[in-house]
């Protein structure tokens, strides 16, 4: 460390004004880079936990969501004959049939937007460990009742306990409320998978989800039904399949991110060099000192290049602890992948504070060589006589 | 005799921390129109502020201060600023001419705020160059003049808007001997010439000595007045 | 003349900081004229949807189709002039990045309905006579190299299976706003294929399009054809076509409020650092603002010059970013391909540019003219520079 630390800490205090306007933009820039950071991670987080790892999920082949999908009975039958799906204890298979349609209803500031039903069956509270009921109950069999995840109740209109829905010819009365955490199935409305297929006269399933009894069996599932003629099925894990449906918007986020953030990091950066270069000039005299004191051109050049980065770490810090009050915050959109509303929070993950940290370090240090050079080339004599 | 300045118990004193540090008492002074007045005194004695008073550029305690029949003590700060426009004309120990103007152009800047033509301000800015003879400079920067240049510029800079008195603070304190030979022999040519009321503070005895009228001021009491030959 | 003389050469005497302050400037504005671009591409749908056009689909959602059999029944409404339909078919050109929104569509009245698409009259007949022909626009066509005449395959994802088409016509876009990335094919082919492979598939539509003769009756022809279907097993909901894209811009809101948002961090961005610039300038020449004051000037010509300086670098640094935005938009449009439908700087956008420079100049401003203003002039005494 050099020993001009204090120095440049006293330099920064001296010249408040100047040193907050500087660090102000360096963490206006990080605020912009990890906020769309957090909101990418935590919509690709989202799915990822919506999905588990010994599930498998079956679906129409080239069908990228559920909704595009179409299983007819006798193929989803021909699944369940599988032998490494789990059973339950009562020696059932631990899989279900399910059915998935988008409904349009009113969000609670009035505009509408799709949500999903899934048609369920007994077994698919089950076969997913994250969703937990949190009020009243499930739909019963064969009922026009249904269960909303909390986010939907949280953002739509309508889907308080006991309230009616009416969409298909049919009412249905909202009997339950299902909390599957951070995960897409909170942004969901599960009913009887029967009554649901009967109302929307659909004869054919969307997807077959069924656990795996050894997960490390899933390649053998997927050779099964990818090769079966009568099938023209996919198998995928789900852990896979929900990730790829956050992969078009969480890489849109990214991009859009990482291309505003350097675009804007180069305003900081200039703002930083119109600093160190005025800090440099206002000390001329006082480099000279230093040097006759015995300070070489290095102690120089990092004494300013250490006050650049002082500055843009601290302004770095300051845009991390803004965006960390995003987390608070849950964002609902259209994933343009599935066609239907998904919300998730802003996830601050220590990854991206190390990149929000290690981006900000490198603004300083860009913003900072050219006048540390600058200083640390000064002639000593010419620098004693200015003033 | 017609005094164009009139300072009538005039007091003040600073703030410096806790402690009250008094530094013009009861100052009583007349200067007459025509007159070259050099203030005297050493460091701290007070003689900046008495002319920082007398220029308007300083509110007194308590007293008046008249200049051309006008108590000064009693306009508002815009109103100050406008009659120093017309009745001081400042001369500064460092020039203090505007770096990224030529000389024309910083003679030709008080002239903005007398509603002059444009063909008028330059007629009236090169005259006053012409006075202190530097007619031939009139597109250089202060950076391509001399330290006794730059004050000359200076001096055309404070008498182009023909004021009622020029005031000058250690007009000579940054100059070479000759430069400042030059500058004062200016000075005495306008109170004499164009019958130019100038007061000057000083230190250096042989400025004063070009003054008509010399006053020592020491630790804020105004004494001895000597009438110097010319 | 001379104090506006005095505020240029004020506001580049520390050449090197004013370059880097109007350069940060510059990118500034050319940042936030590209964020609200790409809102404008947001709503491109919604600029480029005429009042003369209804949308009906299923009061479920968009996803639910309707029964082909609707569309008699709506063309007997009163004012409606033309009925076309279509699907969303959402066919996958070799891999899933390209991105080439595809419909079916009856062609004929489709064209009717939509002039903006521009067909020479050989291919627009050659389009309607073949009936596995499609036709692309012409950002598509070019950004695949299609010529009119190839064989274009697509990955059916709602409707399983390879679907072959032949390139009948490439359309141009009538205005800017203009979509010209879409596909467009036979509806007729679909069903028909439809009909053998899911036969309960079939002689569905994803939406239907209505062409009225008097817009100010489109709220009134809108609820007489729902109120046709009220109560059958496939209700549906007519709004115009403006309405009914709003209602897409409104499901990603999110993310369009994001972009907004971000587009105004990069002017607070670029605050800090004129302000900075503008605290220093004001800073290192106080005692001679104190030297003006002892001539006479006041707080109008020093605000003049202050902000004066302040509005020079910034209208400077908006200026050369409007003018680089539009290359840089160029290069953008090339490298985006088909992702970006429209991408179009508009007039308000640049009104928009120059409105903030002088808001950030002026700002910026605001409190070094309050030191500069309040500058004892006492502090004239003491030596410039």
């Amino acid at each position: 460390m050099t020993p001009l630390v204090i120095y440049n800490l006293r330099n920064i205090r001296t010249r408040r004004l100047t040193s907050l306007l500087t660090g102000l933009g360096m963490a206006f820039v990080v605020f912009v880079f990890s906020s769309v950071m957090m909101m990418a991670e935590g919509l690709e987080r989202a799915l990822v936990d919506t999905g588990s790892y010994d599930n498998v999920i079956v679906i129409r082949r080239a069908a990228q969501a559920e909704v595009q999908s179409t299983i007819p009975r006798n193929e989803a039958s021909i699944v369940e004959t599988l032998p490494w799906i789990e059973k339950d204890i009562d020696g059932r298979n631990l899989s279900e049939r399910e059915l998935v349609v988008l409904i349009s209803l009113l969000k609670k500031d009035g505009s509408p937007s799709n949500v999903v039903i899934r048609g369920t069956g007994e077994k698919s509270l089950s076969i997913r460990r994250q969703v937990r009921l949190k009020e009243g109950r499930m739909p019963r069999p064969g009922s026009t009742e249904i269960a909303a995840g909390t986010s939907i109740k949280k953002g739509f209109q309508g889907l308080e306990p006991g309230s009616r829905l009416r969409f298909a010819l049919r009412e249905w009365t909202v009997v339950g409320i299902f909390d599957a955490g951070n995960t897409a199935f909170s942004s969901e409305i599960w009913a009887d998978i029967d009554s649901l297929m009967q109302a929307f006269r659909r004869p054919v399933y969307s997807s077959l989800v069924f656990k795996l009894r050894d997960p490390e069996d899933f390649s053998f599932v997927k050779r099964a039904i990818e090769t079966d003629p009568r099938l023209s099925l996919e198998a995928k894990r789900e852990i896979d399949f929900y990730k790829e449906q956050s992969e078009v918007m969480a890489r849109f986020l990214r991009i859009l991110g990482s291309s505003f953030s350097i675009v804007f990091s180069l305003g900081a950066i200039i703002g930083a060099m119109i600093t160190m270069y005025a800090q440099v000039s206002n000390r001329i005299q006082e480099i000279g000192t230093l040097r006759v004191l015995g300070f070489q051109k290095r102690d120089i050049l990092m004494s300013f290049l250490l006050e650049s980065v002082m500055l843009s770490l601290a302004g770095g810090i300051a845009g991390l602890i803004f965006s960390s009050f995003l987390q608070f915050y849950t964002v609902s959109t259209l994933n343009w992948q599935t066609f239907s509303e998904l919300a998730f929070r802003f996830r601050l993950t220590p990854g991206i504070v190390l990149k929000s940290l290690v981006f900000s370090i490198i603004m300083g240090i860009a913003g900072g060589i050219l006048p540390a050079l600058r200083a640390s080339r000064l002639n000593i004599v010419n620098a004693l006589r200015t003033g | 005799m017609n005094n164009i300045v009139e300072l009538i118990e005039i007091t003040k004193s600073y703030r410096r921390g806790s402690e009250i540090i008094s530094v013009l008492r009861d100052i009583n002074l007349s200067i007459p129109q025509g007159e070259f007045l050099a203030i005297m005194g050493p460091s701290g004695s007070g003689k900046s502020t008495l002319l920082n008073l007398i220029a308007g550029i300083d509110r007194p305690d308590s007293g008046r201060i008249i200049v051309s029949g006008i108590d000064i003590t009693t306009l508002s700060e815009d109103e100050l600023a406008r009659w120093r426009a017309f009745h001081v004309g400042f001369i500064f120990q460092f020039y203090n001419l505007i770096p990224v103007l030529t000389a024309f152009e910083n003679v030709e800047l008080p002239l903005l705020l007398t509603g002059l033509s444009k063909g008028e301000r330059r007629e009236h800015a090169i005259t006053a160059l012409k006075i202190v003879g530097l007619e031939h400079r009139l597109n250089h920067y202060p950076s391509q003049l001399s330290g006794g240049e730059q004050q000359r510029v200076a001096i055309a800079r404070a008498i182009v808007t023909d004021p009622s008195i020029i005031v000058a603070d250690e007009p000579t304190g940054d100059l070479d001997k000759y430069s400042a030979e030059q500058v004062l022999d200016l000075l005495a040519g306008l109170n004499s010439q164009f019958n130019k009321t100038i007061i000057m503070v000083t230190h250096d005895p042989r400025a004063a000595a070009k003054a008509k009228t010399i006053r020592h001021l020491d630790k804020g009491i105004l004494n001895a007045t000597r009438e110097t030959s010319f | 003349m001379l104090l506006v003389k005095l505020l240029f050469r004020n506001a580049f005497r520390q050449r090197l900081r004013s370059i880097l302050t109007i350069a940060a400037t510059t990118i500034a504005i050319l940042a936030f004229g590209f964020l609200r671009t790409i809102v404008d591409a947001w709503y491109s749908g919604v600029e480029a949807s005429s009042p003369k056009r209804l949308v009906t689909r299923n009061a479920i959602s968009l996803t639910t189709p309707l029964p082909i059999s609707y569309k008699d029944k709506i063309k007997k409404v009163r004012g409606v002039s033309l009925v076309s339909y279509g699907n969303w078919f959402g066919g996958i050109y070799i891999s899933e990045k390209n991105f080439i929104p595809n419909f079916a569509v009856e062609p004929a009245s489709y064209l009717e309905l939509y002039p903006e698409y521009v067909l020479s009259a050989e291919e627009k007949k050659a389009f309607l006579q073949d009936r596995k022909g499609c036709i692309a626009g012409r950002k598509v066509a070019e950004e695949f190299k299609w010529r009119i005449g190839d064989t274009i395959v697509l990955k059916g994802t709602i409707f399983p299976g390879e679907w072959e088409f032949t390139l009948r016509g490439i359309y141009r876009g009538l205005r800017p706003t203009t979509d010209e990335t879409q596909l467009f094919f036979h509806f007729d082919y679909l069903n028909e294929r439809l009909k053998k492979i899911y036969p309960q598939r079939a002689d569905h539509v994803g939406f239907f399009l209505i062409g009225i003769d008097d817009p100010r009756r489109a709220a009134e022809i809108s609820l007489e054809i729902d109120s046709l279907f009220k109560n059958s097993l496939a209700e549906t909901l007519t709004e115009t076509e403006k309405a009914f894209q709003l209602g897409f811009v409104a499901m990603t809101e999110a993310i369009l409020i994001t972009i907004k948002l971000i587009s105004y961090v990069i002017i607070i961005i670029i605050l800090a650092i004129v302000a900075n610039t503008m605290s220093m300038n004001v800073r290192e020449r106080l005692s001679e603002y104190a030297v003006m004051k002892t001539m006479g000037f006041s707080w109008p010509h020093i605000s003049v010059l202050v902000f004066g300086e302040s509005l020079v670098i910034t209208t400077t640094g908006a200026v050369s970013g409007m003018i680089l935005t539009f290359p840089a938009a160029k290069i953008f449009v090339d490298a985006m391909g088909t992702l970006l439908p429209v991408f179009n700087i508009t007039e308000k956008t640049l009104i928009l540019d120059f409105i903030i420079s002088i808001a950030v100049g002026i700002s910026a401003g605001l409190l070094p003219a309050w030191k500069a203003i309040n500058v004892p002039v006492q502090r004239a005494l003491t030596k410039i520079g």
